[in-house]
């Protein structure tokens, strides 16, 4: 679904990502780990066009979108929900789910309402600023947003760093309700263990390289962890 | 008491005035932080709007009602070409941006005094529109309470496009968070171009709306530029309701200062207020709170 081939990345003259491959099959959570300053954030924002790929390539269903902008690739089916619980402040969490529909056309109404199933607790609070909710609402309505655009493949940055813990459980199942209902994820994550749980397969991150990779599942706990020398 | 009521219609009909002039302002400097001197001469060119209409119909009523959307296009299409060509390769560069704009509101002079000539020219006012209207013992004229209803109606318009649909939310997400935009599927280019169409067809209904106000000329903008900005900056960015209460303090307070003294002593004194005023409240009238930055 989501290639990434000997990307490189970087800031001014700092480069921080050197030629990562990264592979998100059909249908399959990636969890790509690393401690601050890895470069997962700067590779993520690579794979959804915010950053110009300095080489490589970005191909998503197959199609190279490397040169595309980030608009375009959310409208190809590539979500991506960034750190930091980010949503339209001044717009009510309503607006902020509506923006997306209006792109999304004659399904974006049919979306919004998915998109609320999924997050139920935000229907009480449509008519707030998004601005005034807690951290843990406004991820949940970061999602929702993504999930509105109608993705084939969602990217997720720490969804769940700095939320309140009853909360995380709750954007877990999420995640993982998703991925069950045949949706790519790639996941950055700094909680090994969900990461594993939920994930198909792993690449670990070390100072902008992939340093270490394999199959996913609670068993590689141990490795992960002696790969990133927890 | 009849001096302070026409007083305080003398203000709120300068407001009226003002805040034509500043409601596309509010939108490309306030929303999208452009600093374009140009803007007073898209008024001025939504103003030989009406003049070179008037040449084509010759019902006084008639040409300036549809010289009020012809203005409005002009003017838009004139903000949209200035976007697309010199704008979009400086967004972030407030100072080139002011050079440059400046230069083009050079450029839009000399082009109106090559094109129409360097004397002022008129524009005729409809019959409806002359004379005036006794209101508690005043009279009222038509021009002016048309110019206010009309700034009326400018505000409600945008502020309902900003607020009810979907163009209008798109313009808020990207003022708010233009990488949020866009990876919400928003295309911000898009959107930095309708919203400067949008801004700029305003100015060029102000400039339709001043011809009711006197003769015009190349200069016209040059006149309301300055005070245009002072509205937004006094107002607060990025909120149309600061424009609005700006836009009639300062018209009410400039209408009371020439009332007391002269018209420039009026100036003088309302930048001095502005002045201390700004440094109480830098940030306007109208500030926006939320619990993050985000």
């Amino acid at each position: 679904m989501l290639e990434l081939r000997g990307l490189h990345v970087g800031y001014g003259r700092t480069a921080v990502v050197h030629g990562v491959d990264i592979e998100v099959p059909d249908g399959a959570v990636v969890a790509v780990m690393g401690h601050n300053g890895a470069g997962k954030t700067t590779l993520l924002r690579a794979a959804v066009g915010l950053l110009p790929a300095r080489s490589g390539t970005v191909l998503l269903g197959g199609e190279d979108v490397t040169r595309t902008r980030p608009h375009q690739r959310v409208r190809a089916g590539l979500a991506y929900v960034p750190q930091g619980q980010q949503s339209f402040g001044q717009l009510t969490a309503r607006e902020n789910l509506q923006l997306v529909a209006d792109v999304a056309g004659s399904q974006g109404a049919r979306r919004l309402d998915e998109a609320l199933d999924l997050f139920p607790a935000l229907r009480g609070l449509l008519t707030r600023r998004a601005g005034l909710l807690s951290g843990g609402q406004r991820q949940q309505l970061a999602i929702a947003r993504a999930l509105i655009t109608g993705p084939r493949l969602i990217v997720l940055d720490e969804p769940t760093e700095g939320i309140q813990p009853s909360v995380v459980a709750e954007i877990e199942d999420a995640i993982v309700q998703l991925a069950s209902g045949g949706l790519s994820v790639l996941l950055v994550e700094q909680h090994v263990g969900f990461a594993l749980a939920a994930s198909s397969h792993y690449y670990v991150l070390e100072s902008g390289r992939v340093t270490a990779h394999g199959a996913g599942g609670v068993a590689q706990e141990g490795d992960v962890r002696a790969a990133m020398a927890i | 008491m009849d001096a302070l009521f026409s007083q305080l219609f003398a203000g709120l009909s300068l407001g009226s005035v003002l805040l034509l002039a500043a409601l596309g302002l509010a939108l490309t400097f306030g929303q999208m932080g452009v600093i374009n001197m140009a803007h007073g001469e898209f008024m001025m060119a939504g103003a030989y709007t009406a003049f070179v209409l008037q040449a084509f119909i010759p019902d006084a009523g008639v040409s300036l009602l549809v010289a009020l959307p012809v203005g409005f296009v002009v003017g838009g299409l004139l903000g949209l070409l200035l976007e697309v060509t010199l704008i979009s390769r400086m967004y972030r560069r407030p100072l080139d941006t002011l050079l440059v704009t400046f230069g083009v509101a050079l450029v839009l002079q000399q082009l109106a005094r090559d094109v129409f000539g360097a004397p002022n020219v008129d524009v005729r006012a409809p019959a409806w529109l002359s004379g005036a209207v006794p209101v508690l013992g005043m009279n009222l004229p038509k021009t002016r309470l048309f110019i206010l209803a009309l700034a009326i109606a400018c505000v409600v318009a945008l502020s309902l496009v900003l607020k009810t649909t979907s163009l209008g939310r798109r313009i808020r997400a990207t003022v708010q968070n233009r990488d949020l935009a866009e990876t919400s599927g928003v295309s911000t280019r898009a959107t930095d171009r309708l919203t400067f169409f949008v801004g700029s067809g305003v100015a060029g209904v102000a400039g339709v709306a001043l011809t009711l106000l006197g003769s015009i000329g190349p200069t016209l903008g040059t006149n309301y530029i300055v005070d245009a900005f002072l509205v937004v900056v006094v107002g607060g960015i990025g909120q149309l309701k600061g424009a609005v209460i700006a836009a009639f303090s300062l018209g009410i307070l400039q209408a009371t200062f020439e009332y007391s003294t002269t018209a420039s002593l009026a100036k003088v004194l309302l930048f001095v207020v502005i002045v201390a005023f700004l440094q109480v409240r830098p940030q306007g009238l109208v500030s926006v709170r939320t619990r993050s930055l985000a």
